[in-house]
């Protein structure tokens, strides 16, 4: 099969990679690329844990060809920590306990952030709403939706 | 699919002839949120995907005069953000934001819900309502073709190989307009339609129904048009009589599987209540502007 080189720029660093046409971005991520914090749940589209966002576009990876990729920015949850220091939303993850077996945690958090960057001050409808594309198994969504508007607050200080 | 191509032509030219050159299962890409899932699931193994978003004329959403075209590959979280275009087809909304989750409305477009041919997708029975017209192009040339009549069936539509929907043309909305779309799911979010319902329709200044387009999905193997569920409205007031004429024309038209997710007698007895709550809705929505 003929390899496409695509060049995009993931998480600030331009990166180039070979992908074949029939490879989704989230194998690419995972498999090519070693960034293994995207997590692969149902491979339909269905349970969110491979979210990321594609120039401010919230998708699931494993939705879109890694060809697709190509001259787009991406964001994973590798770029959601600056160095050591969380990112508000993570801290208020581990604050409140919002995840349990932790497969779901990275799609949810990126679901998060896209969330509060397009609605600063949710409610809570507005969070259950908004990360309806996201399943957890474990938690019951209550911690969850209690960490995510902790940290809208937070965020909006 | 072990020689799979993917290409990404920039004009309708040549996507037209990529398609119509291929001899193999070839797939036309926009969203890819049905496409993908196939493709990984081993459903259909294509040997040439085009994706066609970059051709310009399946991107945009224009005015042309008083209407609105819409290309076929804009992304449902394209249209939710067109501020006028929610405003005017609030009823097409109502099918596209129940498309998924967000992160399927961010690639998820209407031309796809369409072409997929699912008798379920929640964005058709609204376009059929609102008396959307696919632009079709092909090797033989440009034809229109009214989205009821895109869908033959399950899984199948009318286009021909090399064919593609490029764009979706909306007729202009007279005032006292309004269009309402529902559907039944047991979840609120990120379910099938077991039942949907759309109904468009216009009001002359004294209140009477002058036109009406109703449509019904997932009671029978195609998104379905039933001229006789408008009829029972128009040159009405809307009122109770012309509600319950519209519930039982509309139950009349169901032809639908019985399966895990709805019997033959709830999906048809669904299909009645989902077109007159919809009407009742359209209605408001025809009243205020």
């Amino acid at each position: 099969m003929t390899k496409h080189h695509i060049r995009t720029t993931i998480n600030g660093d331009e990166t180039d990679v070979l992908v074949e046409p029939t490879q989704s971005l989230l194998d690419v991520l995972r498999d090519e690329l070693h960034l293994t914090g995207t997590k692969e749940g149902c491979a339909t589209g269905d349970c969110g844990a491979c979210s990321v966002t594609i120039d401010g576009n919230l998708v699931c990876s494993c939705l879109v060809l890694g060809v697709e990729a190509d001259g787009t920015e991406i964001e994973t949850i590798e770029g959601m920590a600056s160095g050591d220091e969380l990112h508000p939303l993570q801290e208020k993850f581990i604050e409140h306990v919002a995840l349990q077996c932790g497969i779901c945690t990275p799609g949810l958090l990126i679901a998060a952030k896209h969330l509060l960057e397009e609605n600063p001050d949710p409610t809570e409808e507005e969070v259950r709403y908004g990360l309806a594309g996201n399943l957890c198994r474990c938690t019951g969504y209550q911690k969850v939706v209690e960490a995510v508007l902790d940290a809208a607050q937070v965020m909006q200080k | 699919m072990q020689n799979l191509r993917y290409e990404a032509p920039e004009t309708l030219a040549d996507a037209t002839a990529l398609l119509s050159a291929e001899d193999g299962v070839a797939r036309i890409l926009a969203g890819g949120t049905d496409v993908i899932v196939q493709m990984h699931s081993d459903l259909i193994e294509p040997d040439l995907i085009v994706d066609v978003k970059n051709i310009p004329e399946l991107t945009e959403i224009a005015k042309e005069g008083g209407a609105y075209r819409f290309g076929a590959a804009v992304s449902g979280k394209t249209l939710m953000l067109h501020e006028d275009f929610n405003k005017t087809w609030p009823g097409i909304m109502d099918g596209v934001q129940l498309l998924g989750s967000l992160q399927v409305r961010g690639r998820a477009s209407v031309g796809g819900n369409l072409c997929n041919a699912s008798p379920a997708a929640d964005s058709v029975p609204p376009m059929i309502a609102a008396g959307a017209v696919a632009s079709v192009i092909g090797p033989n040339g440009a034809r229109d073709i009214p989205v009821e009549d895109i869908v033959t069936g399950p899984g199948r539509t009318c286009l021909e190989k090399g064919e593609i929907v490029v764009s979706f043309l909306l007729p202009e909305r007279p005032p006292r307009s309004g269009d309402a779309y529902l559907r039944f799911t047991p979840r609120t979010e990120m379910d099938i339609a077991v039942v949907g319902a759309g109904v468009n329709l216009t009001l002359d200044g004294g209140g009477a129904c002058t036109a009406a387009r109703v449509a019904l999905g997932a009671v029978a193997p195609t998104p379905l048009l039933v001229a006789e569920a408008a009829d029972a409205l128009i040159g009405t007031k809307v009122d109770d009589a012309a509600m319950e004429a519209l519930a039982a024309a509309a139950r009349a038209a169901c032809n639908p599987i019985d399966d895990k997710r709805g019997t033959i007698e709830f999906r048809t007895k669904v299909a009645g209540v989902l077109a007159r709550r919809a009407a009742a809705i359209a209605l408001e929505r025809a009243g205020a502007n």
